[in-house]
């Protein structure tokens, strides 16, 4: 008897813990967010060389490949900076930085996103510094032999796309207007990256990216070439934020991307300069 | 200490709701597919998971073999395994390329990812422990001596087990199905690695608030308050049926 009163107290504990922790992580959206962290190292003396410390950079899911590369390269033009970058869906990066997550850089793949931020005065002004069209990923074996836009409205097509609040899912939408078609998707996924995984598992027959997702994929799908006259594309704005912690390098990372430097990285891996 | 830690973020879910604007938000008609289908997939769940799961407590609790312990571990691990593993691991098994997938798609036409039935599976995985740990307990501890008693006077194990096991055990099923059904209703990381995430078919309430997270945080935490509110009653539902009952 004291055994099951034992497990049913610890059922009870669990669900009791599960429960608060689910409310707990939707409640964040409601607090207005906890002051930026004062305790980031951007307080180290600053060297001879420039900028020091960590730099923390929200970035674009659409942006992985590139600013691993360009975050190399910036490291080792500046052997005293750490390069920290949170990658997610732009509409959920943006929450976080009005919700006060300690963050350097923002780099968003949308302009919509970018205004979230500028709007509540937290980032004065924000540049262009790509642009991206979308493209059709498919499973190598294409499994329901999808050539065109149109092949994706088909029944019996199952297709993977964005969220309509992130930007890839929005400038997907534009896509289907321009095509004149009417896509009935299987799941909406929360950033490209998840809707790309989706495709490279071969769980879906199709799904619409950002042609850097394709070619960042490689081999693991195969891209169909959405034609210009209907593809659509979305800029990428990027800008150091106005309570940043490590004002200096974040200045530093911004200029880093918008140089020459910079945007041959960021055209090696298919971006488009805007 | 500890228990303001616990209870501070439901008071500032409520502090931060929207009582005003509370009827406009949760009478949305997608609020409303995702409660359905939330409360249609968590019941389902409930009741597969009490078609499989008490004849596995029985199995777990009265007999025993080589190896029961590891079936015992086994049967307990998605309790502890976090949610979006496990949405992986039946991705890996049942999805269109897994390991029994691939067959249930080529020879059935069958898939299960981006259906409701991919929900339900979902959830009846996370969810089917909390009943056979509620119902295996029940057994162990219950009187044996009364189903001897039945046995000896003829009657067949199905009556045994409608007339007194099942009463005997009675709470303890309620219990675990209560827990088993909260479980599946908040139930998010395997659902939506597994079942993805679209409204009318995979969206429930749980992956709902995820979303409108990004876009209105006022409707996510409307949606939050139900599902708290579920959570509660469940809980104080069980605290009367059960003070007293020897069960638990």
């Amino acid at each position: 008897m004291p055994r099951s009163a034992r497990t049913a107290a610890a059922l009870v504990a669990i669900a009791a813990a599960s429960v608060t922790a689910g409310c707990a992580s939707s409640s964040t959206g409601a607090s207005t967010g906890t002051s930026p962290s004062s305790s980031a190292p951007s307080s180290a003396a600053s060297s001879a060389s420039g900028v020091t410390g960590t730099v923390t950079v929200l970035a674009a899911a659409s942006l992985t490949e590139a600013f691993n590369t360009l975050a190399k390269q910036f490291e080792a033009a500046n052997p005293s900076v750490t390069v920290k970058i949170s990658y997610g869906a732009s509409s959920a990066l943006a929450l976080q930085i009005t919700q006060g997550a300690p963050a350097d850089v923002f780099a968003s793949a949308s302009a919509k996103n970018m205004k979230q931020v500028t709007d509540a005065k937290l980032a004065d002004s924000s540049t262009n510094f790509v642009k991206n069209v979308m493209e059709i990923a498919v499973p190598p074996s294409n499994p329901a032999h999808v050539t065109t836009v149109a092949d994706l409205a088909k029944s019996g097509v199952k297709v993977a796309l964005c969220q309509a609040q992130v930007p890839c899912g929005a400038t997907a939408e534009k896509v289907f207007t321009n095509a004149k078609v009417t896509v009935k998707p299987v799941t909406l996924e929360a950033d490209v990256k998840s809707t790309l995984a989706k495709v490279e598992s071969n769980e879906v027959d199709a799904g619409v990216v950002y042609v850097t997702d394709v070619r960042s994929a490689g081999s693991k799908v195969k891209g169909i070439v959405i034609p210009a006259d209907v593809n659509a594309s979305t800029e990428y704005p990027i800008a150091a934020l106005k309570k940043a912690p490590n004002a200096p390098a974040a200045k530093a990372f911004v200029d880093y991307v918008l140089s020459s430097a910079g945007s041959s990285v960021l055209s090696a891996d298919g971006f488009e300069q805007p | 200490m500890g228990f303001a830690f616990l209870f501070l973020p439901l008071v500032a879910l409520l502090v931060r709701a929207p009582w005003r604007g509370m009827g406009k938000l949760l009478s949305d008609s997608q609020v409303l597919t995702a409660l359905r289908l939330s409360l249609e997939c968590a019941t389902a769940a409930t009741a597969i998971s009490l078609a499989v799961g008490v004849p596995l407590a029985w199995v777990l609790a009265r007999t025993s073999f080589p190896g029961i312990q590891i079936v015992r571990a086994l049967v307990t691990l998605p309790l502890v395994l976090p949610p979006v593993v496990g949405g992986l691991a039946l991705l890996l098994a049942l999805g269109r390329n897994g390991i029994l997938g691939r067959y249930l798609d080529s020879w059935f036409g069958v898939t299960l990812p981006f259906t409701t039935a991919g929900v339900i599976v979902a959830e009846t995985f996370v969810a089917m422990p909390f009943l056979v740990v509620a119902v295996e307990g029940a057994l162990r501890s219950s009187d044996r001596d009364l189903e001897e008693a039945a046995s000896t006077l003829r009657a067949s194990r199905m009556t045994i087990f409608r007339r007194i096991t099942l009463p005997l055990i009675g709470p303890s099923l309620l219990a675990g199905s209560a827990l088993c059904w909260a479980r599946a209703l908040g139930e998010f990381g395997a659902t939506i690695t597994f079942a993805g995430n679209f409204p009318g078919t995979t969206q429930t309430m749980p992956l709902a608030v995820y979303q409108a997270l990004e876009s209105s945080p006022e409707a996510a935490i409307a949606l939050s308050l139900v599902l708290l509110a579920v959570a509660v009653i469940i809980l104080s539902v069980l605290r009367d049926r059960l003070r007293g009952s020897p069960g638990l």
